[in-house]
């Protein structure tokens, strides 16, 4: 339809998630209104990105070296251990400032439906590491929907017989949310795991 | 029609955008119905933990032209005995696979939203491992595959019945055996499950004959879908 960078343009924009054809065709015309240094760092951006990021030896998250920041950080705890699905789950954690041990990134949740089992995930190593790094605590920080609770479970299965602690993160309701709309499975989660409260 | 309430339970979901789910779920009076649920994914989303696969709830949604949107949504039931028992996950999921592929969009078909239920309500009372085939032999007639096990489904000759192949219909003679063997017992199952008698057969302890009906029906299942079910081994 356009001439032949263009087109090429806008079938490569096209292919990124939740950019339909229209979508495609805006951002491609923006590109070439920009000017040059500017379509040249996001260029520079996507190739440095593929060729300098790869995953971690240790816990498969997004990395510069063979071992991420986290990972080469002394000052972690190296025996407590918080299992998430994706890197971004990382970035997450952290924002709490309220851990200070190391990640695994399953890179992925069981889903049965889907047909993702243990194997496609990162299951194995995680196994290996508890053997290998004196891990005391592992922390299962899935996502709490059905795909992670499955996980969560699963490893629960696997890793308590290694005799180590295991735990899962709490459910409750969201601070600043109001009591009327939260949904029964929640709520009922929340009074599960009430505490005393400090006087 | 605008709006429009109903009762489902959900098959599966899908991520869509930033934080929202594409909802499949089974109804009462509208079938196979796929909604948006906007914000699902979001730790303030009012919808909460309720449209997660085998709730069963009741909505108020919005038909749209291809896809309906979730105005409301109210728990019936989440089981939360299968949710927190991986076994029983598993087996709710194969059931769940199941419904969704043999389910039509917008077509009614109440029965097989209620068949649905009342198999979760089951495997939430009990983990019996003879329901999920119980479920998929029932499934089976429902869609009018009703396997035949009275007598030979090659040429009506009564017993012995030795084999099965759901190509043939159902159980076979002798003289017509092709496919895989069967006991006299796994036949006698299969027919007490289909005659109403599954409360019974559920409660009776586990024999040799349970897994022959659990590898049978699994196998008629997927004959009939034209497709492996994937949920069946994946925890295995």
């Amino acid at each position: 339809m356009y001439a032949g960078p263009v087109q090429e343009l806008i079938d490569q924009l096209g292919r990124l998630p939740g950019v339909g054809p229209k979508s495609a065709q805006r951002i491609a015309f923006y590109l070439l209104k920009l000017p040059k240094e500017d379509a040249e760092r996001l260029a520079t951006a996507i190739v440095e990105v593929k060729a300098r990021i790869s995953f971690c030896r240790r816990c498969w998250n997004v990395s510069e070296g063979e071992f991420c920041e986290m990972c080469q950080d002394t000052r972690r705890d190296p025996t407590i251990v918080c299992v998430v699905e994706e890197p971004r789950d990382i970035v997450a954690v952290e924002k709490t400032q309220e851990f200070h041990g190391l990640y695994h990134v399953l890179q992925g949740a069981i889903s049965p439906i889907e047909g993702i089992g243990p194997e496609q995930l990162r299951v194995k190593e995680l196994l290996a590491r508890v053997d290998a790094e004196g891990i005391k605590e592992v922390i299962l920080c899935t996502n709490p929907n059905l795909e992670g609770e499955a996980t969560a479970m699963y490893l629960a299965r696997l890793l308590k017989p290694l005799g180590l602690s295991v735990t899962r993160i709490a459910s409750g309701l969201p601070v600043g949310g109001d009591l009327e709309y939260a949904d029964e499975l929640t709520l009922g989660r929340a009074l599960e795991g009430r505490r005393e409260v400090d006087a | 029609m605008g709006l429009y309430r109903d009762q489902g339970v959900v098959l599966r979901t899908i991520r869509l955008g930033e934080s929202d789910r594409i909802v499949t779920l089974v109804t009462q009076a509208h079938g196979k119905v796929r909604a948006v649920a906007k914000g699902v994914r979001k730790t303030k989303s009012r919808f909460g933990g309720r449209l997660e696969p085998t709730s069963h709830v009741s909505l108020l949604l919005y038909e749209g032209r291809e896809l309906d949107i979730v105005t409301q949504a109210e728990a019936l039931d989440h089981f939360k005995a299968i949710r927190e028992d991986l076994d029983r996950l598993a087996r709710a999921t194969t059931m769940l696979e199941a419904v969704d592929q043999v389910a039509q969009e917008r077509q009614p078909g109440a029965r097989l939203y209620q068949m649905l239920v009342g198999g979760l309500r089951a495997l939430a009372a009990r983990n019996a491992p003879l329901l999920v085939p119980a479920f998929f032999l029932k499934l089976l007639a429902l869609e009018g595959f009703q396997p035949v096990l009275d007598g030979c489904a090659g040429c009506g000759a009564p017993e012995p019945l030795v084999a099965f192949d759901l190509t043939v219909g159902g159980a076979l003679c002798p003289a017509c055996a092709r496919g895989p063997r069967v006991s006299p017992e796994a036949v006698d199952l299969m027919q007490r499950i289909l005659d109403g008698g599954l409360a019974g057969a559920l409660n009776e302890p586990v024999t040799p004959a349970t897994a022959e009906v659990a590898t049978l029906a699994t196998r008629a299942m997927e004959h009939h879908l034209e497709r492996r079910l994937r949920s069946v081994t994946v925890l295995d």
